[in-house]
């Protein structure tokens, strides 16, 4: 039962990558990556990380996503604007793609796994209660940096985008 | 409770994960249009995050999932900050194409 959910799940979560990358249209692009988020956040689920899966839906598929789509729209993109890039490039991509995807499985095809028999032990270590305690006691310091950042992240992108007033 | 990591093991999380960073850097190198690049690199972080999430189950530590954290921070601010400069660039050259970015070529 749990393994036709996780095959059901990959094939969407490729399938849909797969449709984000070959649509031609940025907005089909955008809602097949919507796709694409909340299968991941299924996969978190189905590893019972219920919080990870939350926040990845409102993180990911909602703010991101919201982000990229005014994007798109602000900029009034059309399929007509994007010019098709030279054969050759697309082959290369291709050719690169099949390479590193062949040279990585089959470098780890042949793996042991490092724990031959996985048992769990019934332990609590990934509930909201156990990652708030890792969170602010191990990992106070890049957390109080992961603020700084967007902070940082927010003040650049508003001076960025601002308006230059026009000289002369 | 059954653990879906007994039912199909680490390795088909591991093939997962491979195939998806695989089509993100196809992504990057197949298209020409700037938001879908980002796309693409959304989709390699994804990647990268759903293997922490897997093997912070194997291990059954909690460290891994609090990576995951600071990377989906790190995505947000990657995003805001990139698609500002996106903007900035749609209003000068009116494109985004990464072809005409060719300012600082000499």
């Amino acid at each position: 039962m749990i393994e036709i959910l996780f095959y059901i799940l990959s094939a969407v979560t490729l399938g849909s990558a797969f449709l984000t990358i070959l649509s031609k249209n940025p907005i089909h692009s955008a809602i097949w990556l919507v796709v694409c988020f909340f299968s991941v956040a299924g996969h978190y689920a189905l590893l019972n990380s219920q919080f990870l899966a939350m926040v990845h839906i409102i993180v990911y598929s909602g703010a991101i996503m919201i982000l990229m789509l005014f994007t798109i729209m602000l900029m009034n993109l059309n399929v007509s604007d994007e010019i098709a890039k030279p054969v050759v490039t697309k082959i290369l991509a291709t050719v690169c793609f099949c390479l590193i995807g062949f040279f990585l499985v089959s470098a780890l095809a042949q793996n042991a796994p490092a724990i031959e028999t996985y048992t769990t032990t019934g332990a609590d270590f990934q509930s909201i209660q156990v990652l708030g305690k890792v969170l602010l006691n191990e990992f106070v310091v890049p957390f109080e940096m992961a603020a700084v950042l967007l902070l940082m992240a927010m003040i650049g992108a508003v001076l960025i985008s601002k308006k230059e007033k026009k000289t002369t | 409770m059954e653990q879906v990591l007994q039912q199909i093991g680490i390795d088909q999380y591991i093939f997962l994960a491979i195939l998806l960073f695989c089509i993100g850097a196809f992504g990057i190198l197949y298209r020409r249009n700037a938001i879908v690049m980002f796309m693409s690199i959304e989709i390699m972080l994804n990647a990268a995050n759903l293997l922490l999430v897997a093997f912070s189950n194997y291990h059954e530590d909690a460290n891994g999932q609090v990576f995951v954290f600071f990377t989906m921070a790190v995505a947000a601010a990657e995003v805001a900050i990139g698609l500002a400069i996106l903007v900035a660039i749609y209003r000068n050259i009116g494109s985004i194409d990464i072809d005409k970015l060719k300012n600082l070529k000499g």
